[in-house]
C-alpha cells in the first residue's frame, strides 16, 4: 500500500465521526420538526400537557425536563458524600497503596454493572426499604430514582476526580506539611484549591452521564406524566419517557418524543462540551 | 567549648527506608545557635534526608524509619506532635513552590492559614510587610500583593518562599538545596539573604555547592554513604580537611 | 492553649481520615448488595437447560405455575441474539474505529481532527436511548421493521468511540523512536503502521475492544426500538433478534416471567464484570 492510498483509507475512516454525528443532529432535527411546528418550539418546551387522546393530542416537554433535572439534581446530592471520600482514598491517603486498588477495582465493577440491574436492584431491593420506610407509598418515585442514579455515577464522580488529587504536586503538599500543617487541613486548604476546577468538572461529566441514564430511571421514576411535586413523588425523565413510549407512539407523539430526544441530546452534549472543556484545562494548568 | 546550648542537636539519628538499607546511620552534631550550617557530600549520601527528618517530613511516608534522638531546644522532637515541630521549624525546599491558588499576600501568612490561626488585618499587614523586607522581596511586589505568586520569577518565588516560613518565626530553618534550581544572579541575592538571616534564625542548609558553603556558611558537614564523616569550622574544613573521604570530595575527585 | 487547640487539630484530622475511610468503604455496600442478591436469587436457575432452551410462552409459563414446577426454557435466544448483533458490531466497529484511531494519533494537530476527536467525545457521551432513536429512523424505519441488522447498528455505533479513543491513547503512548526506526529503515507509513505501530499497539487496542463490548453488551434502551425482541432462536439478521439485556427487560414486565429474571441476570452480570476485569488485568500487565 502506498503512502497516498494509507492517508485516504485513514481519512475516510475519520469521515465516519462527521457522517455519524451529522446523521444524528439530521435525523433528530427532521423528524422532530412535526412537533415543533405543530406546538410551537417554545410552547413545547414549556407546556405540561401528555395527552393522546385522538382528536386533541397535546404533547409538552416540561414535565420531562423537570423530571429529568430532578433526578440528576438529587443524584449528584446523593453522590457526592461519597465519590469525594472514594477520591481522597484512592487519590490522597491511601495512593497507589494495594487497599486503593482494591476500591478502585470496587468502583470499576460498579461501573460496569449494566444498568437494567441497578434497575432491578432498585426495585426489588431499594423500593420495597422506601415503602417499609413510609417514605411515600408506592416506594418508586424521583428519590428513588435518584438514589439508584448515585451510586451509577459514583464511580465516574470519584475516578476522574481522585486523578486530578493524585496530580497537586508534592512539592505544594511539603511545603503546607512544612508550615506545620495537619492532613487535613492541607487537603482543605491546598489539594482541594489546586484540584478544585478538575473535581468542578469531573462532577460535570457525572451530571453528563446522569442525564441520558435510561432503564433504571425507566424502572423505577413511577411513570407518571406529569411535573412531580415533591422528590418522592411519581414522574417520568426525559429518557424514560422515550423508553416507555417509543415503541407504541407514531404520528404526532413518535415525533414530540423524538423532539424530547433531540432536547436531551442537545443538553447532554452541552454539559460533556463543558465538562471535557474544563477538563482539558485544568489538566493543561 | 559547650558554653552555649546548642539550640539543634542530632544524637545517633538514623533514618532508614526499608529494614535492610540504613539512609541515615549514627549521626552526631550539636548546631549552635544563628549559625549556618552547610550539609554537603555527593548525591545520594543522605544529606537531604537527615534535613528532612529535621522537619519530620518522613512521617509523611509510612515505611521511614527514624531512630536515635533530635533534640530542638533539650527536646526530643521525634517524641513530638509533627505540626508543633513543624511550626517550629521551618523548611525550604529545592524548587520555588509558592502556592498556586493564593495571591503573595496570602503566600506570606499561608503558614497562619493552614495552622488556623487568626489574625487582624493590622497583624497581617505587619507579618507580611515584615517578612517581604526581610527577603528583600518588599520592594519588588508591595504594589502586586494581591497577585498570584505564580507569576514571579523563580529566584522571587524562591524568596517568597523564605518569607512564608519566616512568618511563623522559626527557631530553625531548614534549606533544601534552595538555589539548585535558581540561575546565579538569583542564588547571589539567596545567599546574601541567608547572611543576614542568621541574625534572627539558625540555618542548616543542604548544598552540592562548594562554593555556595564556603560563602555563608561558618560550620560544616560532610556527609557520605549516611554517615558523618566531618563537622566543624567551614574554614577549617576547607583548608585542613581531617578525613581523606572530605579531602577526596573537596578536591573534586569524588562527587 | 496552644495544646489544647493542636489537640483539637488532630482531633480533626483523625475525624477526616475515619470519616473519608468509612464513607469510602461504603461504596462497596451497593457492589455487594447487588452481586450478592443476583447471585443469592439466580444461581439455582442456571441449569444446561437455561442455557440451551429459548423463551416460554406465558402461556406456558403459567401452567408450570399452575402446577407449581419451575417454569421451562432459558434464554438461549437472547445468547444468540447478543452474540450476533455483537459479532456484526465488533466486524465493522473495530477496523474502522482502529483506523480512525490511527488517524487521530497521527494528526493530532490538524484542524479536521481536533474536529473529529470533539465528535469522538459527543457521541461517547450521547444517551444510548438516542443512539436507539436513530438507529430507528435510520435502518428501523427505511428496512420497514425491527432487525438484528439494525440492533447491531445501535451497538456499532456505542462501541466506534470507545475504539477510537483507546486506539489513539494507545498509539500516542508509543515511543516515537519506533516509527522514526521504521521509517529509517524504508518503510512506509502504512506499512510501519501495519507491522510496527499497531502490533505494538495490541495490548491497549485490544483491552480498550474488550472494555468496549462490556459497555454495550447490556444496554437494553437501544435494542428495544431496534431489536424489539423475539422469543425463537433466530440466526436471521433481517427479522427481529432478541438479546440477554432485552429478555430481562421482557422478564420485568411479564408478570408469569419473573422467576427467570434473575438467572438472566446473574449470567448478564458475571459476563459483563468478568469482561471488564479480564480487560483490566490485561491492561496493567501490558502496561509493565
Amino acid at each position: 500500500m502506498n503512502d497516498k492510498l494509507y492517508k485516504i483509507l485513514l481519512f475516510a475512516a475519520a469521515l465516519i465521526m462527521p457522517i455519524v454525528c451529522g446523521g444524528v443532529v439530521y435525523a433528530l432535527v427532521t423528524d422532530a420538526y412535526d412537533a415543533f411546528e405543530h406546538f410551537g418550539f417554545f410552547k413545547f418546551l414549556t407546556s405540561s400537557e401528555w395527552s393522546y387522546t385522538e382528536g386533541a393530542e397535546q404533547y409538552g416537554a416540561l414535565p420531562f425536563i423537570t423530571g429529568t433535572l430532578m433526578t440528576t439534581l438529587l443524584a449528584l446530592i446523593f453522590c457526592i458524600p461519597f465519590s469525594f471520600p472514594v477520591a481522597l482514598f484512592v487519590g490522597e491517603y491511601f495512593k497507589g497503596t494495594k487497599v486503593a486498588a482494591v476500591l478502585s477495582t470496587v468502583t470499576d465493577l460498579l461501573a460496569g454493572i449494566p444498568s437494567i440491574i441497578y434497575g432491578l436492584w432498585g426495585f426489588y431491593t431499594l423500593r420495597p426499604i422506601i415503602m417499609a420506610l413510609n417514605i411515600s407509598p408506592q416506594g418508586s418515585g424521583v428519590l428513588t430514582a435518584s438514589l439508584v442514579l448515585a451510586i451509577m455515577i459514583i464511580p465516574y464522580a470519584a475516578s476522574l476526580s481522585a486523578e486530578f488529587i493524585k496530580m497537586v504536586p508534592n512539592d505544594l503538599k511539603e511545603g503546607a506539611y512544612s508550615l506545620g500543617a495537619t492532613r487535613a487541613e492541607v487537603i482543605r486548604k491546598i489539594v482541594f484549591p489546586v484540584a478544585g476546577s478538575g473535581i468542578f468538572s469531573s462532577y460535570i461529566l457525572a451530571i453528563g452521564r446522569a442525564l441520558g441514564e435510561t432503564m433504571t430511571v425507566t424502572m423505577l421514576i413511577g411513570n407518571t406524566n406529569n411535573i412531580p411535586d415533591s422528590i418522592t413523588s411519581t414522574g417520568n425523565s426525559m429518557a424514560s419517557i422515550i423508553a416507555n413510549q417509543f415503541g407504541e407512539a407514531d404520528d404526532l407523539r413518535l415525533s414530540s418524543l423524538i423532539a424530547i430526544g433531540l432536547i436531551l441530546f442537545l443538553i447532554t452534549a452541552a454539559i460533556n462540551m463543558v465538562g471535557k472543556i474544563m477538563i482539558k484545562r485544568a489538566r493543561i494548568s | 567549648m559547650e558554653s552555649v546550648k546548642p539550640i539543634l542537636e542530632f544524637k545517633k539519628t538514623c533514618v532508614s527506608y526499608t529494614k535492610q538499607t540504613m539512609a541515615v546511620k549514627y549521626v552526631s552534631a550539636a548546631i549552635e545557635r544563628n549559625t549556618i550550617t552547610a550539609i554537603m557530600g555527593p548525591s545520594g549520601c543522605g544529606k537531604s534526608t537527615l534535613l528532612r527528618a529535621v522537619n519530620l517530613m518522613h512521617n509523611l511516608y509510612p515505611n521511614i524509619r527514624v531512630d536515635g534522638e533530635i533534640l530542638l531546644n533539650g527536646e526530643d522532637i521525634l517524641a513530638m506532635e509533627p505540626i508543633d515541630v513543624r511550626r517550629r521549624v521551618g523548611m525550604v525546599f529545592q524548587r520555588p513552590a509558592p502556592f498556586p491558588t493564593m495571591s503573595i499576600y496570602d503566600n506570606v501568612l499561608s503558614g497562619f492559614a493552614l495552622n488556623g490561626i487568626k489574625l487582624s488585618k493590622a497583624e497581617k499587614d505587619a507579618t507580611v510587610e515584615r517578612c517581604l523586607k526581610s527577603v528583600a522581596l518588599w520592594d519588588e511586589v508591595k504594589d502586586v500583593l494581591n497577585k498570584k505568586g505564580t507569576f514571579l520569577s523563580g529566584g522571587q518565588q524562591q524568596r517568597l518562599c523564605i518569607a512564608r516560613a519566616l512568618a511563623m518565626k522559626p527557631d530553625v530553618l531548614l534549606m533544601d538545596e534552595p538555589t539548585s534550581a535558581l540561575d546565579p544572579i538569583a542564588t547571589k541575592h539567596i545567599e546574601e539573604l541567608l547572611l543576614e538571616l542568621q541574625k534572627e534564625v539558625t540555618i542548616l542548609i543542604v548544598t552540592h555547592n562548594m562554593g555556595q558553603a564556603k560563602r555563608i556558611s561558618s560550620k560544616s558537614m560532610f556527609m557520605y554513604l549516611g554517615e558523618l564523616v566531618e563537622y566543624g569550622d567551614t574554614e577549617t574544613m576547607f583548608n585542613n580537611p581531617v578525613d581523606e573521604r572530605t579531602n577526596a570530595y573537596l578536591t573534586g575527585k569524588m562527587g | 492553649m496552644t495544646t489544647f487547640k493542636i489537640k483539637n487539630r488532630l482531633v480533626q484530622d483523625r475525624l477526616m481520615l475515619w470519616g473519608v475511610c468509612l464513607l469510602a468503604a461504603f461504596t462497596a455496600v451497593p457492589l455487594l448488595a447487588i452481586l450478592g442478591e443476583v447471585l443469592l436469587r439466580g444461581y439455582d436457575q442456571l441449569s444446561w437447560s437455561f442455557f440451551t432452551e429459548p423463551t416460554p410462552t406465558a402461556y406456558k409459563a403459567m401452567k408450570a405455575i399452575g402446577a407449581g414446577k419451575p417454569i421451562p426454557g432459558g434464554i438461549a435466544n437472547g445468547i444468540v441474539g447478543t452474540m450476533i448483533m455483537l459479532g456484526m458490531a465488533v466486524v465493522v466497529a473495530v477496523p474502522v474505529g482502529i483506523l480512525c484511531g490511527a488517524f487521530l494519533a497521527e494528526n493530532s494537530k490538524s484542524r479536521f481532527a481536533q474536529v473529529v476527536s470533539y465528535l469522538t467525545d459527543l457521541l461517547q457521551g450521547t444517551p444510548s436511548v438516542i443512539i436507539g432513536i436513530i438507529t430507528y429512523i435510520w435502518v428501523v424505519v427505511p428496512m420497514k421493521g425491527y432487525s438484528a441488522i439494525a440492533g447491531s447498528v445501535a451497538l456499532c455505533i456505542m462501541m466506534l468511540p470507545l475504539i477510537v479513543r483507546s486506539t489513539e491513547e494507545t498509539l500516542k503512548i508509543l515511543p516515537a523512536s519506533l516509527k522514526e526506526a521504521g521509517l529509517a529503515l524504508g518503510g512506509n507509513r502504512a506499512r510501519v503502521m501495519m507491522k510496527v505501530q499497531l502490533p505494538a499497539a495490541f495490548g491497549g487496542i485490544f483491552t480498550g475492544v474488550l472494555l468496549a463490548i462490556s459497555r454495550v453488551i447490556g444496554e437494553t434502551a437501544p435494542l428495544m426500538f431496534t431489536a424489539l425482541g423475539c422469543s425463537l432462536v433466530r440466526f436471521s439478521i433481517d427479522k427481529p433478534i432478541s438479546a440477554v439485556p432485552l429478555l430481562i427487560w421482557e422478564f420485568f414486565n411479564d408478570p408469569n416471567l419473573q422467576e427467570l429474571i434473575w438467572g438472566a441476570s446473574l449470567f448478564l452480570l458475571l459476563f459483563v464484570l468478568t469482561l471488564n476485569l479480564t480487560a483490566k488485568y490485561l491492561a496493567k500487565k501490558w502496561n509493565q
